[in-house]
Parts: C-alpha cells; sequence; structure tokens
C-alpha cells in the first residue's frame, strides 16, 4: 500500500521512493495522490509539494517552480524545473 | 651542433612545457569525472520529458491548431544552426571538428537552395563560422562568463531562440554540437531542435488507460514544448562540458608524452656532446704533453 513517488528536476533526480500520499499543487487547484490513481497529468503552479510519508503523519514540503506531475501505472512523477530545500 | 647550453636551455623549456600540459591533464581528469556525473543525473529528467512528449504529441499531431513549436511556420526555407563550442581551446581537434560538421550542414542546406544563418554559443566557433559565412551570424551566446554552464544558461539560450522563431526569424533550427563517448572519442551531432520533432511513441505502453489532462492536452503541451527545448540545450551544453574535458585531456595526455620523447632525445644529444668535448680536450692534452 504505498505511492512510489518520483521529484525531478534537469539536474537530478531528488526523490524515488515509496510514500502514503503526495498532495501536488496543481495549476487548477491542489490534488492528492494515493495509490492506485486514475492516469492524470497536470501542469504545476509555483508552491509547496506535500510528501505524506505515512498515513496521518506529518508532511514534508517541497518548494517547486514550474513543471508538471504526472501520474501513470508506476507512481507519480513530478517534473519540476526548480526544487528549493 | 647546438651549444651545450643551448641544449640545456631547451631541455629546461620543454620540461616546464611539460610541467603545464601535464597539470592540465590532471584537472581535466577531475572535471571529466563532475562533468560525467552532471550528464547522467540530467537523463532521468529528460527521458521522462521525452516520454510524457510522445505520449502528448501523437495526440495533437496533424491537428491545425498545434502550438507553432510542434507544427513549424509551414515551410522549410531559412535554417538556423545553432552551433555550441567550447570557450577555451588545449581540447585537441573537438572544435574544428564541430565547426566542420556545421559547415558542411550550412553547404548542404545552401545547395538545396535554402537560406542559412548562425547561432553561436561558446567562443571557440566564432571566428572559424564567421571567415567562411560572414554575414549570416545573427547572434550568440557568451558563457564564457559562467564556470560550469548549467541549466539557466540553456533557459537563457532557448529563450533567445524562442524570440527569434516567434519574430519570424527561420523556419527550422538545427543543433549541431558534440556528443561525449568516450574520453577519446566525441562525436559531432546534428539534430533539429525547432519544430520540435515529435519522439516515437514507446510501443508497449499503451496500457489501455485514458490519461486525464489538467487543464486540457493543448495548455499542457504549449507548457510543455518551451521546456522540451531547454531540456534539449541544457544537454548539449553538458555534453560539450563533458567532450571538452574528455578531449582536453586526450590530447594533453599526448601532449605530455611528446614532451617527455622530446625530453629524452635533446638529453642523449646533451650527453654526447659533452662527451665529445671532454674527448677533444683530453686528446688535446695528451698531444701537448707528448709533444714536450
Amino acid at each position: 500500500m504505498a505511492l512510489h513517488f518520483e521529484l525531478v528536476t534537469p539536474a537530478k533526480l531528488v526523490r524515488s521512493e515509496d510514500v502514503h500520499m503526495v498532495v501536488v499543487p496543481g495549476s487548477e487547484g491542489e490534488f492528492g495522490v494515493l495509490e492506485g490513481h486514475a492516469p492524470f497529468m497536470s501542469t504545476i503552479r509555483d508552491g509547496a509539494v506535500q510528501v505524506y510519508k505515512t498515513e496521518g503523519g506529518q508532511p514534508e514540503e517541497i518548494q517547486v517552480r514550474g513543471g508538471f506531475a504526472e501520474v501513470g501505472l508506476n507512481g507519480l512523477t513530478v517534473l519540476a524545473e526548480h526544487v528549493e530545500g | 651542433m647546438a651549444s651545450l647550453k643551448e641544449l640545456k636551455g631547451r631541455i629546461n623549456s620543454v620540461k616546464s612545457t611539460q610541467k603545464i600540459t601535464k597539470a592540465k591533464q590532471m584537472v581535466a581528469a577531475a572535471k571529466l569525472r563532475k562533468a560525467q556525473a552532471a550528464a547522467e543525473a540530467a537523463r532521468p529528467y529528460a527521458s521522462r520529458l521525452a516520454d510524457v512528449m510522445a505520449s502528448l504529441a501523437s495526440k495533437v499531431a496533424g491537428n491545425d491548431n498545434a502550438p507553432l513549436l510542434l507544427r513549424g511556420t509551414g515551410c522549410s526555407e531559412r535554417h538556423l544552426l545553432v552551433v555550441i563550442n567550447t570557450d577555451k581551446g588545449l581540447c585537441g581537434g573537438l572544435n574544428s571538428n564541430i565547426v566542420r560538421a556545421a559547415l558542411a550542414k550550412a553547404r548542404a542546406l545552401i545547395a538545396d537552395g535554402k537560406q542559412v544563418q548562425f547561432y553561436l554559443v561558446g567562443k571557440k566557433g566564432r571566428a572559424p563560422i564567421r571567415r567562411a559565412f560572414p554575414d549570416a551570424v545573427i547572434g550568440q551566446f557568451d558563457t564564457s562568463e559562467v564556470r560550469n554552464p548549467g541549466y539557466e544558461e540553456g533557459e537563457k539560450i532557448a529563450a533567445e531562440l524562442m524570440g527569434l522563431f516567434e519574430a519570424a526569424k527561420f523556419d527550422v533550427a538545427h543543433l549541431v554540437y558534440a556528443t561525449f563517448k568516450s574520453a577519446l572519442a566525441q562525436d559531432p551531432t546534428e539534430q533539429q531542435i525547432i519544430p520540435v520533432p515529435a519522439p516515437e511513441a514507446a510501443a508497449g505502453d499503451d496500457s489501455g488507460a485514458v490519461v486525464e489532462y489538467e487543464p486540457g492536452e493543448e495548455e499542457i503541451l504549449t507548457e510543455l514544448l518551451p521546456r522540451y527545448l531547454k531540456t534539449q540545450l541544457f544537454g548539449a551544453l553538458l555534453e560539450i562540458a563533458a567532450s571538452e574535458q574528455g578531449a582536453s585531456m586526450t590530447a594533453m595526455d599526448n601532449a605530455t608524452r611528446n614532451a617527455g620523447d622530446l625530453i629524452q632525445k635533446l638529453t642523449i644529444q646533451y650527453n654526447r656532446s659533452r662527451q665529445a668535448a671532454i674527448t677533444t680536450e683530453l686528446v688535446e692534452i695528451i698531444a701537448g704533453a707528448e709533444a714536450l
């Protein structure tokens, strides 16, 4: 019961791990992705990606700028131009 | 026959040259490792982006209101060659190979009756291309102030190219750079970047699932195309950085070895002439003693 989450920037692969849930700041509103999400693609606006490692746990926030998120069969991939922290 | 003093001077000068080339070789080897790591780190992003592009482009392909960057201006009369060179020399034939590939491409296009213009990145390509096509250079980008050209430079170059494209200065753009194969081989490569060639969709990836797009496919594609262009330029900058260090390492290794050979030869010559001088002196002394 885990979602495979990858955060990639042009310079490097920032994250590649299994997490519980990720909340992504989509350009038309935030959306949370759990395991088994339907295939989906969205551009993202500048903001924080919240990573919930476990259910009910404290989210870890990663600031991203410019890019898009893709949900496929093998999990969630966030392609961001810049990542802070 | 050079005098002993002259020979000694030459040996010393070759020795200090060898020291310089050896230092440069070691620096290049260290930098090469870094450049290769950077090139490798950039790969996941590029490949993911290409995947997404492929799936989107195949959906929008053939559509009349597809973004301009994808379908082009509809004609292919004016070509722009974006030539990426290094800023520094001492890297063997790397830059001349790139320039040669660019000029060959330009001549082939001109032979087909097309117009050719150049956009130059890096210092080392400017002089030879200006010489061959004095009026065709419409822009250049200076990467010499930054130590390691990175994504920001890719972004700036892409922005300038898109500005030129929107101002209808050219119809098709090609990128000429060197791909890093190994420290011994860097291949000049030429690829089309504008209009963006639709990457081949990965076969067997079609899971049948309907992908939902937010906002819409075309909006995403319009955002994606400039990003794709930036990534390609960034990739080319990384390749050229790795190629530069690789070529430099090989060239400096050769130079160090040649200097070593030269030193050996000069040393032998030096020792021989010294011995000859000593022998002559001895013969003179003996002859003088016998005469008494």
